[in-house]
């Protein structure tokens, strides 16, 4: 947490990042970025700063720039700080016509903030995505790896309530690896 | 070998030959234009879609026609290949089409562009681009940044054409700028500041095909149809040392590696051939280079260049820069002035 | 009750865990394949099938299978391609969640059909919660010999890995994938090679959809020739429908190829109806990318026959009446739902999505999103219409991959189907223009 933190892993993700890149062939370490810069994202606050990208491109031995390419094209990679609660709300078609737009609506009403912003408390950053395979039961918005089915504007209420009070950062992930 | 048919006219080229180099055997209008192919540049091509053409028969043995358009610059030829392009009305359209496209973000600044006058884009716009602008909205912009002290990008003319990615690519171990963010916010960029510094980058320069990588050393100096340009050499430890010196008068505004007809390099230069040597007397002049373009730069009569004199005046050059006095000009003198700039003096 | 040959034990407590899909009869296509057969002869009965893939494109699966460069000295790699990321579409995620080790077992059959030695499940980062649950799933399979060395005590090894993306639709192009997974941008790549001759790594690769790999299984256990029974023509087996929009019970289907689309519709045991008791205004009926069509073409095609939820049904017309049935992705509008501002997310969401690698997508996605949002918000004009249709045109044949149709083909139906809404939609801001100009004077 501490910002004059040296940046590297811990050693349990250290450990987790050995794994993950040993999935792959002799020579194509590249292709454990995308899932270690997961990993670094939950690591390091939400968040992939320059200096979190080069110590992931030293990681897999690969050029800083090769990471900040991947890092700007994958919408789920933040390059700048997010509140502790990223909230993604569905905005195309099915959750359109089921009314996503009420739920951003409510949601910037409630916390006061536009799409994009974090509110004043540091709690919760408000982003709109695109499909996210849950038109079945839409609306919905992800938060960490969570998905929240079937919004209302009660339940939206309830849901904000509850993340202040648990007051935990979201991740995506929960767990990437299990031991084989 | 495969025979292939391009507009009609037949050619025989060897097996792997892409459309577009084929049509280049044969030449003339009936040649595709091309954005983003780079002969030289391994992965180029593919992503501007300007050079799509139209496959009516996909081969002698399969005579059945290709689905869509392809790109001509990475779509190999196959033997009884017939192929149109400027006969076929749909390859017309599409690319007036794809040529909107380029332009609808791009700033139209040519009258204060370096590129001006050599510049890819400008080409097919006149050749192939609307009259008007059918797009009303607000055009993308981003800040004009210093990629070291020799390179100035101007990310908000670039076409995506990925050359200068590639040129690093391939000429250096450490690539530092790349393509970030994606869509129509995708950028050319270094990320974090940082100078491209390397030997050879420069020609980051010479490849891109529109006004958005140009030379600091060569800003606003001069139009470059105002220059003359040279054939000239070196003896260089680190490249071919072969280039085009843009003169005026005897200065030397900007140094190039040589482009061939249709504006690739296939003999990349360095750094120090291209701007620690502005001066005529560092170089065997060759003679004027033929430019190929049809743009304005070709228009002046840079080619009627008494090369006696040039050699007179290199010699006069050769002696000053020895210390002694200079001789008395018959021509020209040059002198910079206080804040780097050239300017030239005709004496009557 | 149609068949289920995919969903048949969704319902059964625990199905999740390896025991009790197992005790379900789970893992004998593995069984069978590796102790009864030849790669080959999987293959072959894949072919028989008339399986096509359910990713969305429909090519017939047992012939991309062929295709596979066998004599290549290199590694061949099966990729199973779960980004599911097509509006409207979510029937992989729900298979995937509830049925994990159906999608492990059609991997572990399809790689040895195709003699792959490691193979990867490439899925959306946003799904991460379903990673954990496949990983459960492999780790399962690993511990009773389904996965790792001697699978079986056969001479045949396998090693399995469950790969994230990070938020890019054009990653289920399948190039953009391999592109992906080997840690790049997700820039599809120039076609040929195909991933078949030069895929992951430069390798033989074969990508398939989740329920395309996971049909494999029931295809496998009643025989090719079985399957290829269920269906209409060239529409053979059951495919998983993706159920959302204004209908009363959204959900994933598993139907018999060849219903009635009406059926599909109205019935209790499909989607119950339009919601809230009203009508029904147009169905974009695979997929975001696909063609919409007013209710009155949904029903029957050009001929007057029931159109029938089919490959072939479906696209009856071509574009003039018909759709397709592309990923299974069927959104139902109601007759309350503006066809403008349901074109408006579609458009928004493929410009967010284009990868900019090609001129056309690059900038005409963004324009088309443009233009669209100045007729939603009351600012557009009369000859937007047209504009619309035209920029469509010229992104439409003229991109790398397919993205570029799929940006394409929604507006250019939406208008064509319904040209007044957006007449409407242009003229309302003629007269707002109207109005505030006599406000002003006044």
């Amino acid at each position: 947490m501490s910002e004059n933190k040296k940046i590297e892993f811990s050693i349990e993700a250290l450990a987790t990042a050995k794994k993950i890149m040993a999935r792959y062939p002799e020579g194509k370490q590249k292709s454990a970025l995308i899932p270690i810069l997961h990993l670094a994202q939950t690591e390091f606050n939400g968040w992939l700063s320059a200096e979190v990208m080069d110590y992931v491109a030293s990681l897999l031995s690969i050029k800083p720039i090769e990471v900040y390419e991947v890092v700007t094209f994958y919408s789920m990679f933040n390059s700048k700080p997010v509140g502790k609660c990223l909230i993604e709300v569905c905005q195309t078609s099915s959750c359109w016509l089921r009314g996503s737009d009420e739920i951003v609506a409510h949601i910037k009403n409630k916390l006061n903030i536009n799409v994009g912003e974090t509110s004043a408390d540091g709690m919760f950053t408000l982003k709109t995505v695109e499909c996210l395979g849950s038109c079945g039961t839409a609306p919905m918005l992800q938060c960490g790896a969570d998905f929240h089915e079937n919004l209302t504007v009660e339940k939206v209420d309830e849901l904000l309530e509850k993340l202040r009070n648990k007051n935990e950062r979201s991740s995506y992930l929960k767990s990437m690896i299990t031991d084989r | 070998m495969a025979k292939v048919t391009i507009d009609g006219i037949t050619v025989e080229v060897p097996d792997g030959t892409t459309i577009l180099n084929a049509a280049r055997q044969i030449g003339g209008e009936i040649v595709p234009p091309a954005m983003c192919y780079y002969t030289s540049l391994k992965d180029s091509g593919g992503k501007c879609r300007v050079c799509l053409v139209k496959v009516t028969q996909g081969s002698a043995k399969d005579p059945r026609p290709m689905p869509k358009l392809v790109a001509s610059c990475r779509t190999t030829v196959a033997d009884g290949m017939v192929i149109e392009n400027i006969s076929s009305p749909e390859v017309l359209e599409a690319r007036k089409g794809v040529v909107e496209f380029l332009l609808i973000n791009h700033p139209l600044d040519c009258p204060i562009c370096d590129q001006a006058g050599e510049c890819d884009l400008q080409d097919l716009s006149y050749e192939h681009g609307l009259a008007d602008t059918r797009y009303e909205f607000e055009r993308r912009t981003f800040e004009k940044i210093d990629i070291g002290d020799k390179i100035k990008l101007h990310m908000t003319r670039c076409i995506l054409c990925y050359r200068c990615v590639l040129v690093a690519n391939q000429l250096t171990e450490q690539r530092v700028h790349g393509v970030l963010d994606r869509g129509d916010r995708a950028e050319i960029s270094t990320y974090i500041e940082k100078a491209v510094d390397n030997d050879f980058s420069g020609n980051m320069i010479d490849v891109c095909p529109v006004g958005a990588l140009t030379d600091r050393t060569f800003r606003f100096k001069s139009r470059v149809w105002f220059t003359k340009p040279m054939d000239a050499h070196r003896n260089c430890t680190k490249c071919c040392g072969k280039v085009v010196l843009w003169t005026k008068g005897n200065d030397v505004l900007r140094v190039t590696a040589r482009k061939d007809r249709y504006g690739e390099v296939s003999e990349f230069i360095c750094n120090e051939c291209r701007y620690e040597h502005k001066n005529l007397a560092d170089w065997v002049v060759e003679g004027p280079r033929h430019i190929n373009r049809h743009s304005v730069i070709s228009q002046n009569h840079y080619e009627k260049i008494d090369l006696l004199k040039l050699k007179k005046e290199v010699e006069r050059q050769l002696v000053f820069q020895k210390g002694k006095q200079l001789p008395p000009a018959n021509q020209s003198t040059t002198y910079s002035t206080e804040n780097g700039n050239s300017q030239t003096q005709t004496h009557a | 009750m149609g068949k289920k040959l995919l969903l048949e034990h969704i319902n059964e407590p625990g199905i999740q865990s390896f025991e009790v899909y197992r005790k379900k009869g789970g893992y004998a296509s593995v069984e069978k394949a590796l102790k009864s057969m030849k790669p080959d002869e999987v293959t072959e009965e894949v072919k028989r099938s008339g399986l096509r893939g359910r990713g969305g494109a429909g090519f017939p699966t047992g012939m991309k299978w062929t295709f596979l460069d066998r004599r290549s000295e290199k590694p061949r790699y099966l990729v199973c391609n779960a980004d599911e990321s097509e509006p409207g579409t979510f029937k992989d995620r729900y298979l995937m969640e509830h049925l994990p080790h159906l999608l492990v077992e059609g991997m572990i059959t399809s790689s040895y059909a195709l003699g792959a030695k490691t193979s990867y499940i490439y899925i959306r980062g946003e799904y991460m919660y379903i990673v954990r649950i496949l990983e459960k799933a492999i780790e399962e399979a690993y511990a009773n010999g389904f996965l790792g060395k001697n699978i079986l005590g056969t001479d045949y090894s396998l090693d399995l890995y469950v790969h994230p993306g990070a938020g890019a639709y054009i990653c289920g192009e399948e190039t953009a994938l391999l592109e992906s997974l080997e840690g790049k941008r997700g820039n599809p790549r120039l076609k040929p090679p195909f991933p078949a001759i030069a895929g992951l790594y430069a390798c033989p690769t074969v990508v398939n959809n989740v329920e395309t790999i996971a049909a494999v299984v029931p295809i496998i256990n009643i025989g090719g020739d079985e399957y290829a029974k269920i269906g209409v023509g060239k529409s053979t087996g059951t495919k998983l429908i993706s159920a959302s929009g204004h209908i009363n019970k959204p959900g994933v289907y598993e139907i018999e190829l060849g219903i009635p689309v009406e059926e599909f519709i109205f019935s209790d045991e499909y989607c119950g109806g339009i919601w809230k008791d009203r009508r029904l205004k147009a169905v974009v009926a695979g997929g975001s990318s696909v063609p919409i069509l007013p209710a009155d073409l949904i029903f029957t095609t050009a001929k007057g026959e029931p159109r029938l939820m089919t490959y072939e049904s479906l696209a009856d017309g071509g574009f003039a009446t018909g759709t397709m049935l592309g990923s299974g992705g069927f959104i139902v509008m109601d007759e309350t739902a503006s066809i403008v501002e349901n074109l408006y997310t579609f458009s928004r969401f493929y410009h967010h999505e284009s990868c900019g690698q090609c001129s056309p997508c690059r900038e005409g996605t963004g324009w088309l999103e443009k233009i669209l949002h100045r007729l939603r918000e009351g600012h557009g004009k009369k000859e937007d219409v047209d504009l619309l249709v035209s920029v469509a045109k010229n992104i439409e044949g003229k991109t790398i991959c397919p993205l570029g149709e799929a940006a394409a083909w929604p507006v250019a139906s939406a208008v064509k189907h319904f040209r007044k809404e957006f007449e409407e939609a242009a003229a309302r801001l003629q007269l707002s223009a109207v109005q505030k100009a006599e406000l002003a004077t006044h």
